[in-house]
């Protein structure tokens, strides 16, 4: 499934003082089973561009292709859009309500209009894939960790079995065993389940270990959108933008001012001692 | 739909009345509400509508703005309007039929009733327009303070009141977040009759109290953590002291005030 994106454009309050350009020209395509990075500052128009990908917020010009369709035609269906592109929001733990864990993530697949057996297989084969706990699943969602509660959130927009899941910075309030959790079980998900990821991240460490492809916002543009190695050749660039590169990227860099030989591309600390290991000659 | 609540609402400018003590503020808008509901006469509702004006205009509000804010009382003004205009007995009778009556003494009232509520909102918006509502709490505290004699509790229920005015545009903001959240999960707050729509409701309203109590909760703390404690002995960063536009300002009230009993007494006609 490939999404679209063609010239969009997105302003907040249009007509009035406070009119802000929260999107400039958006020109993307994504295709199937990408893991992507979405990388930018506060304010950059990330999170806005992640909502218009499933139709929770319109463009105020442009055009969005899901599959070749065009969703802003008058007779396109909104909700086919959202069981294909399904969205995590920022502390999705945020918006459970049901009594059980069980029954919060049956909400998404009952929506979408499946009987109450079907809804509890894809419920339960959600709750399975990230990984939760089968003795919790009766037990209330206020009642969990952190990091539990937010596997049942995520757990209840996988259940809509999408094809694209976007997770809008899905670690953020998560410690680092807790969010190396959660980046282990995208990866999986993504390898076994074959969809698109899409992740929106402020942290290049965090994204650098998992993606295959960044995009970087500023500004509500596109700067770049290339491999990460690729991407972090402009680390310059990105620091002016409020943005760092993985620490690797600085190291590797200062030991080749230094003289070593090194792969100075090398995004993960694995490649990084790699390379060094082989400068070294061992 | 959400967004067009105005409680509240504050519109930044660079005027006199902006500048106002709010104690100041606070005072005008109960007499000019008193006044609006002891006048009489054609002279009283002009001297009204001549202080309300100068008002706006000097507060550099925008008249518009201020219109806005009356969309939320349209069926009550209606309401009021048609009922005093058809259901009001008086001398000469226009038009009859049955109950109905519409008369000399209804289409008065119909009108004088409409133009109260009118300005009443206009008014009483003016002031909230030009005053933040922190200054508007810290006004209502220090105006309230002899209260505390009779232990009424005036600084908690400042305090109470500012904290819920700050928690107005939050509360929104998540509602707006959650709604979204929802929908994603292809949720669907428009569809269906009103019970079914009660019904959807329940997954917007549930994380909202949550996250309504968890925020409750984490300013207790955090204002606990900065040994709050009350009213008690707690002195102000920036007290409320009166300047010479505020003293003007006190008397160019009263003297309205005066002049609209004065026009009620000698000038109570017509009606």
């Amino acid at each position: 499934m490939s999404i679209i994106l063609d010239k969009v454009n997105y302003s907040y309050s249009v007509g009035t003082a406070y009119e802000v350009n929260a999107l400039k020209d958006i020109n993307l395509k994504i295709e199937d089973n990408e893991f992507i990075g979405i990388i930018g500052h506060t304010g950059s128009g990330k999170s806005t561009l992640t909502q218009h990908l499933n139709g929770l917020v319109k463009a105020t010009s442009g055009h969005i292709y899901v599959d070749g369709e065009d969703i802003y035609d008058n007779d396109y269906d909104m909700r086919k859009l959202r069981n294909k592109v399904g969205l995590v929001f920022q502390y999705p733990e945020h918006q459970l309500f049901e009594t059980t864990v069980f029954e919060d993530v049956c909400f998404g697949p009952k929506n979408q209009g499946l009987d109450k057996k079907k809804a509890q297989l894809k419920a339960f084969e959600a709750l399975y894939n990230v990984g939760f706990p089968e003795k919790l699943f009766y037990s209330s969602p206020f009642e969990l960790s952190g990091g539990q509660k937010r596997r049942v959130a995520i757990a209840g927009v996988l259940a809509m079995q999408p094809k694209v899941l976007i997770l809008d910075e899905p670690t953020a309030g998560l410690d680092p065993a807790g969010r190396d959790e959660i980046f282990e079980l995208l990866a999986k998900m993504r390898k076994e389940l074959n969809i698109t990821i899409i992740l929106v991240s402020h942290s290049m460490e965090d994204v650098a270990n998992y993606v295959d492809r960044i995009i970087v916002m500023n500004k509500g543009q596109v700067m770049y959108d290339d491999a990460p190695r690729e991407v972090f050749k402009h680390y310059k660039e990105l620091e002016k933008m409020g943005l760092a590169a993985p620490q690797v990227t600085y190291l590797m860099h200062e030991l080749k001012e230094k003289g070593l030989q090194v792969d100075e591309t090398a995004t993960t600390v694995d490649e990084a001692k790699q390379s060094i290991l082989r400068a070294l000659g061992r | 739909m959400i967004r067009d609540i105005t409680i509240g609402q504050y519109y930044p400018a660079n005027s006199i009345i902006h500048k106002l003590d709010p104690r100041v503020k606070l005072f005008s808008t109960l007499l000019y509400i008193i006044a609006l509901f002891c006048f009489k006469g054609i002279l009283g509702i002009g001297i009204i509508t001549v202080f309300l004006f100068t008002t706006i205009k000097i507060s550099k509000v925008p008249i518009k703005f201020i219109v806005k804010g009356l969309k939320a009382i349209v069926y009550l003004l209606l309401i009021t309007a048609v009922f005093n205009l058809l259901l009001t007995p008086g001398n000469r009778v226009f038009w009859h039929y049955k109950l109905i009556n519409i008369t000399d003494t209804g289409i008065t009232n119909a009108v004088v009733m409409s133009v109260r509520l009118i300005y009443l909102i206009i008014g009483t918006s003016l002031m909230t327009l030009t005053t933040t509502p922190n200054q508007l709490t810290d006004g209502l505290e220090t105006s309230l303070k002899p209260l505390n004699k009779i232990n009424v509790p005036v600084h908690a229920i400042a305090m109470m009141m500012s904290i819920a005015l700050r928690f107005i545009p939050i509360l929104i903001e998540e509602t707006d977040k959650i709604m979204k959240a929802q929908m994603a999960r292809g949720a669907d707050f428009e569809s269906g009759n009103i019970f079914k729509k009660a019904k959807n409701m329940v997954p917007l309203l549930v994380p909202l109290m949550v996250s309504a109590f968890r925020r409750a909760d984490d300013l207790a703390m955090a204002m606990e953590a900065r040994c709050y404690s009350g009213g008690a002995g707690r002195t102000k960063m920036k007290p409320l002291a009166y300047e010479k536009r505020d003293r003007i300002a006190y008397l160019v009230a009263i003297l309205f005030f005066v002049a609209v009993i004065v026009a009620r007494v000698l000038l109570p006609f017509p009606q």
